[in-house]
């Protein structure tokens, strides 16, 4: 995980020199200090190991290649709604309107291709809608200070309620080339399965690893959520930077419909109700702090490969109802909830 | 433009800076100058607009009338990141930095080196290291900033401050939270940037500090420039009296008022004693006893434990060592409400998160100690409100004299006689007031020091904090000297003792 | 000194008509004014009454009557919020309500009698105090942010809801549980009566005790709060027990309302609703200040807009779309930036009345 942490590496100082009030032991309990950043992704990273242990335990051919690639190819839209509301959750803000925005994408996506456009110009077309979606909620947010929580839900409503004036009910997916996209899949080392979901979801993981380390755009985010009035008087650009979010949360959330249009080959409007409740839990789970300026993209990843494995062992159980995933979820954010809770505590 | 700074042409120059808010002239026709290689304090009560106008030149407000030159070239900022560019930078009293993020992030943050696009990261950490390292800092600039004391994180904002070469520092009330070592510390690094001529405007409330660092200062008084001084050329007293506009009577009034000496009778009970009470990683265990009518003042620097005391006897902090005892009866105090109802009345430090319920008129404010007390099914009948409000307000001398105003639209020492009133209106028997006077005008703090004499005399028992030694000497009977988190003496007040006395015993540990 | 950068005070408004426009409810009432005019023209006997078998019928019954289960969650999500909180799991709560009483119904010896469906409400009502104890628990004493502590019992309760009923539909005919939802009493519908009655209840505690004070002093400053001997702790805890105990009462007339227990679409999204109900009555999410007079306008806007979008023949599914515009043009109106904007413009204006406005 080193090169994920680049603020982790310890370097460039003189060792040992003396500052006030920092003795050897205190110089310790620093870098604990700085590992417990790490601490609530390494506690993902745990129950995961520990679920496919359970897993592995309980059930012939858990284990196996096929179980974790698919665990990919049917979250690839979850983890794409997650990577963008890790975002916006990193400045302290929420984005209630994933779900409806993915619905609305995948609608669109069929609508358009239904009526005949060229899938060449539904593909981003579609992925637009959500960037606009998300850039009219963080004017909202920004121009007029609506609260995120607020203005979300506003674009959640919209989002909805557009999906319906659309189409009320669900439309497949034929066309060829899109099918074909959809189908698309190639075998890595001859067994794990990647299809075009997979890909795309790799690559927004890549994105935004790199837009959150190696930019300003990404500092600037953690900044915000550390403390928003400290950054503006940084000089940083704090109000680009929030609409930016919610632009890439609705981007996000755009591109997702998409998958999800791929994966299901229809748009219906009632898909991805209380998604973005899902979304919010992984990246909760995956580490990051709801209050701002404390996570990591990867460790959102991670909270949606738990989701989906707790899914995939219920599944497996068989004898266990489909509620008590919910169920299992909850529990599960209470106990990551509770360890943050007991960390922030252990450190003040 | 990359003229050298000559001494005679100043690197900043508003003229005729007016800005009004809604109601309130917050300036009006100011001039200002700030020349390169000088530290320049601005001076003034609250409320006289150091702030607003320290604002304007960060850029944080647009100015209504007036033009700002920066190194020749006039500006109009409309953000903080203009006047950056411009080469002005700040560090506020609130250190301004994201305590989530790595010293060299906080350094580096917006001026990061790039390779090939992307941060480059070892470059950044290797350009803040050698930042830190000019203003002879040595910290690991890969910890994280929340994991450092204050006085560090200022220094680390100047740091940052220094990083865009800034021709103008500007360093809002940045020794309120130091103790003198630290102080000391900053001004190290504040006379080393002047000397490389950097113009250092300098805001405090300290007046020796003023004295020990600037080269000039410039007085304002209700929004108006009163005066620009060489610093060398106006005594102290001069500048109090330009700084408030009238003569020093009010604090020569009190000095009579508190020279009585209080005699506690021989073998009386202690309103309140604690024996052995203390509270693991905030102060070592300490007796203390504090008798009706007398005010025992803490006398020692920021971070010694004295407000760590204060909280224990309040039952703001719990203690997990010793006794305390209430006229003789052993009590534990678990939190405020338990203290509360043995009469123990706790006004905090940090009046802004601790005391002020901004958004509750003044009259709720007052009342909201006593209602609390009585809980929320036995409201304080109306008629009995206006009476305590009426009462406390015009004894305080709260401006203006409105009790359904919006505590937080009142200026901070009518916000501290508001507080006062809120604890006076639940007829305490011991008033524990940690910095009642910090931050506030002249004015108020006359009155605030005033009002604690009185009540003493009147029977109430006070704990006084306060960082002004002189302060603290001029109210206690008694004074229980604290340093490191420990009571190290306690002395009886008189006309021999004096500041330096009691300098001698903080810096000595009481160890003669 | 605070180094805020936000704008600068705003004016205390003159007074008269600017007065009026600037009160906090003028743009609510203004909408919920707007609903129902729009309603009257669209069908001229709207707002009539008519009186049928002794019981009053019409519009504005339904809507009193559709008001109630979105009133009492809205209400205890009033005094949530205004502590600083924030209720996500109303939802939740009304489902478990719902699935609760009504298992319990179905399965009991005799459906039909009242001390049957005593105990099923009791039993319901006191197993979603708890859940609001839990709550209150999560965030007074384990110090768990509110919008996390609820989210937990948020995704797990319609779990726990599911469970209850096994993921089935359970629907009974047990007529005294009916009359809770869909009967009169004097005349008017009992859910209506029972939803006003502890809405005013409520709202005479909060400004005749201390009660209001006292929570939005916690909700503008927790610490400084304690530290005046508030018990902020308790407050926080009582208010979230609230909201658990009136989303159960809201979950019961929605049950008794159909008769049917659906775990998975029962109260949803209404915290939804309720949020922006309190946020449409001017009560900042922030915390602090609130208005339970601003929360019934707010719902009666929600409630008076669902039911515009049915009489109009519009798909019941695109009420989304009618929430958020409503909630944009609020929101924005109460925006401060827009207020400034507006009031500068009617400055200008006054002040060169020779000058078209731009």
């Amino acid at each position: 995980m080193a090169t994920t942490t680049p603020q982790h590496t310890v370097e460039g100082s003189g060792p040992g020199a003396p500052r006030p009030g920092g003795s050897g032991p205190a110089r310790i309990a620093r870098r604990l200090r700085i590992d417990r950043r790490y601490l609530p992704v390494v506690g993902t990273f745990v129950v995961l190991a520990l679920i496919l242990a359970i897993g592995g335990v309980r059930y012939d051919n858990f284990l196996s290649v096929g179980v974790l690639a698919n665990l990919f190819i049917n979250n690839s839209f979850l983890i794409v709604l997650a990577v963008g509301m890790t975002f916006v959750i990193l400045t302290g803000g929420i984005d209630l309107s994933v779900g409806a925005v993915l619905a609305l994408s995948a609608v669109s996506a069929a609508y358009l291709i239904d009526a005949g456009v060229p899938v060449a110009v539904v593909l981003p077309a579609v992925v637009l809608i959500g960037s606009i979606i998300g850039l009219l909620i963080g004017l909202m947010v920004h121009v007029f200070e609506v609260q995120p929580f607020i203005a979300t839900l506003a674009g959640m409503f919209f989002a909805r309620g557009l999906c319906f004036v659309i189409a009320p009910e669900s439309i497949p997916i034929t066309d060829e080339t899109f099918v074909a996209i959809a189908g698309w899949d190639t075998w890595i080392a001859g067994q794990w399965r990647m299809t075009t979901s997979v890909i795309v979801a790799l690559v927004v993981i890549g994105i935004a690893f790199y837009l959150l380390h190696f930019t300003q755009f990404g500092r600037t985010v953690y900044a915000i959520g550390g403390s928003e009035q400290s950054a503006r008087l940084m000089g940083l650009p704090v109000a680009r930077t929030k609409v930016l979010v919610y632009v890439i949360s609705g981007t996000c959330a755009g591109l997702g419909g998409l998958l999800f249009a791929m994966y299901s080959r229809s748009g219906y409007s009632l898909t991805g109700v209380a998604m973005e409740l899902d979304a919010i839990a992984a990246v909760v789970i995956g580490g990051t702090l709801l209050t701002g300026g404390t996570g990591f993209v990867l460790g959102s990843v991670l909270g949606v490969l738990v989701l989906g494995l707790i899914q995939t062992i219920i599944t497996y159980e068989g004898t266990l109802s489909s509620w008590w995933t919910k169920i299992f979820i909850g529990v599960l954010l209470l106990v990551f909830v509770v360890l943050q809770r007991v960390l922030s505590l252990r450190k003040t | 433009m990359t003229s050298s700074p000559s001494a005679d042409r100043p690197v900043v120059e508003m003229s005729g800076i007016s800005i009004e808010f809604p109601g309130v002239k917050a300036l009006d026709q100011v001039d200002f100058r700030l020349f390169p290689g000088e530290v320049h304090a601005l001076m003034g009560e609250n409320g006289a607009g150091k702030s607003t106008l320290i604002k304007a030149l960060t850029g944080v407000y647009g100015i209504d009338a007036g033009r700002i030159v920066v190194d020749g070239a006039e500006h109009r900022f409309s953000g903080p990141g203009e006047a950056q560019e411009a080469g002005i930078a700040t560090v506020y009293q609130e250190v301004n930095l994201c305590e989530n993020l790595t010293v060299a992030e906080n350094i580096m943050l917006g001026h990061e080196p790039r390779r090939m696009g992307a941060i480059d990261w070892r470059a950044a950490r290797r350009a803040a290291a050698e930042h830190l390292a000019t203003m002879g800092l040595d910290i690991d600039p890969a910890s994280s900033l929340g994991s450092h004391s204050i006085a560090i994180q200022q220094l680390v904002a100047i740091s940052r401050a220094m990083v865009v070469d800034a021709k103008v520092l500007i360093l809002d009330e940045p020794t309120s939270s130091l103790d003198a070592d630290e102080v000391a510390q900053l001004f190290t690094v504040v006379r080393r940037l002047r000397d490389q001529g950097v113009a250092v405007l300098f805001v405090s409330h300290f007046i020796e500090q003023v004295y020990e660092i600037s080269d000039r200062m410039t007085v304002l008084r209700n929004g108006q420039r009163v005066g620009e001084y060489r610093t060398s050329e106006l005594d102290r007293l001069e500048l109090v009296s330009t700084m408030i506009g009238r003569s020093m009577d009010v604090l020569e009034d009190l000095h009579v008022s508190t020279e009585h000496a209080v005699d506690v009778e021989q073998g009386a009970t202690p309103y309140l004693s604690a024996v052995g009470l203390g509270r693991k990683g905030d102060v070592r265990p300490f007796d203390l006893d504090v008798y009706a009518g007398e005010v025992v003042g803490l006398a020692g620097l920021l971070g010694s434990g004295r407000t760590e005391v204060a909280r224990l006897l309040s039952g703001a902090d719990r203690a997990d060592s010793g006794t305390t005892r209430i006229k003789d009866v052993p009590t534990r105090l678990r939190n405020p409400r338990a203290a509360i109802s043995q009469g123990i009345a706790f006004s905090s430090e940090d009046r802004k998160s601790e005391g002020v319920v901004g958004d509750l008129t003044v009259r709720e404010n007052i009342v909201l100690g006593l209602q609390a007390g009585r809980g929320w099914m036995r409201r304080l009948p109306r008629r009995q409100v206006d009476e305590i409000v009426d009462k406390y307000m015009a004894a305080l001398n709260v401006r203006p004299a409105n009790p359904d105003a919006l505590l937080r639209n009142l200026s901070g020492g009518n916000q501290q006689k508001v507080l006062l009133a809120r604890w006076l209106a639940t007829a305490p028997q011991l008033l524990i007031l940690d910095e009642p006077t910090r931050g506030i005008d002249v004015g108020a703090k006359a009155e605030i020091q005033k009002l604690v004499a009185e009540l003493a005399s009147q029977g109430m028992a006070v704990v006084f904090i306060s960082a002004e030694l002189e302060e603290v000497l001029r109210l206690s009977h008694r004074i229980g000297v604290m340093r490191d988190r420990h009571k190290v003496a306690e002395i009886v007040n008189s006309d021999d003792v004096g500041v330096d006395d009691v300098v001698e015993l903080i810096a000595s540990g009481g160890e003669h | 000194m605070p180094a805020t950068t936000g704008s600068r005070t705003r004016p205390a408004g003159p007074p008269g008509l600017r007065n009026l426009t600037h009160h906090t409810l003028f743009w609510p009432v203004v909408a919920l004014v707007a609903l129902l005019v729009a309603n009257t023209i669209f069908s001229p006997d709207f707002l009539s009454v008519s009186i049928l078998d002794g019981h009053l019928f019409g519009a504005p019954i339904d809507i009193l009557r559709n008001s109630a289960p979105l009133l009492l969650v809205s209400l205890g999500m009033t005094l949530v919020i205004a502590t600083r909180g924030i209720d996500l799991s109303v939802g939740a709560v009304v489902a478990i309500a719902g699935a609760l009483s009504l298992s319990f119904i179905a399965t009991a010896p005799d459906p039909g009698s009242v001390s049957t469906v005593i105990i099923a409400i009791a039993i319901a009502l006191g197993l979603c105090l708890v859940l609001g104890i839990w709550n209150g628990f999560l965030v007074s004493v384990v110090g768990i942010q509110p919008i996390i502590a609820t989210l937990i019992l948020m995704t797990a309760g319609r779990g726990v809801a599911m469970l209850i009923t096994e993921g089935q539909i359970t629907t009974v005919t047990s007529a005294p549980f009916k009359t809770l939802g869909a009967g009169f009493w004097l005349g008017l519908p009992a859910a209506a009566l029972i939803a006003y009655g502890v809405y005013l209840i409520v709202a005479l505690i909060t400004r005749r005790s201390a009660l209001g004070m006292l929570v939005e002093a916690v909700g503008i400053n927790p610490s400084a709060s304690r530290l005046a001997g508030v018990r902020a702790r308790t407050i926080v805890w009582t208010v979230f027990a609230l909201s658990g105990l009136f989303s159960g009462l809201a979950g019961l007339i929605l049950a008794s309302n159909v008769m049917a227990a659906d775990a998975n679409n029962a109260g949803l999204f209404i915290e939804l609703d309720a949020i922006l109900a309190v946020v449409i009555g001017g009560t900042s999410l922030q915390g602090g200040k609130f208005s339970l007079s601003g929360t019934l306008v707010g719902v009666l806007i929600i409630t008076t807009l669902t039911l515009t979008v049915t009489i109009v023949g519009i798909s019941p599914l695109v009420t989304p779309l009618f929430k958020a515009l409503v909630v944009i043009a609020v929101t924005l109106l109460q925006s401060p930036r827009v207020r400034d904007k507006l009031a500068a413009r009617a400055r200008q204006r006054a002040a060169r009345p020779e000058e078209v406005a731009a």
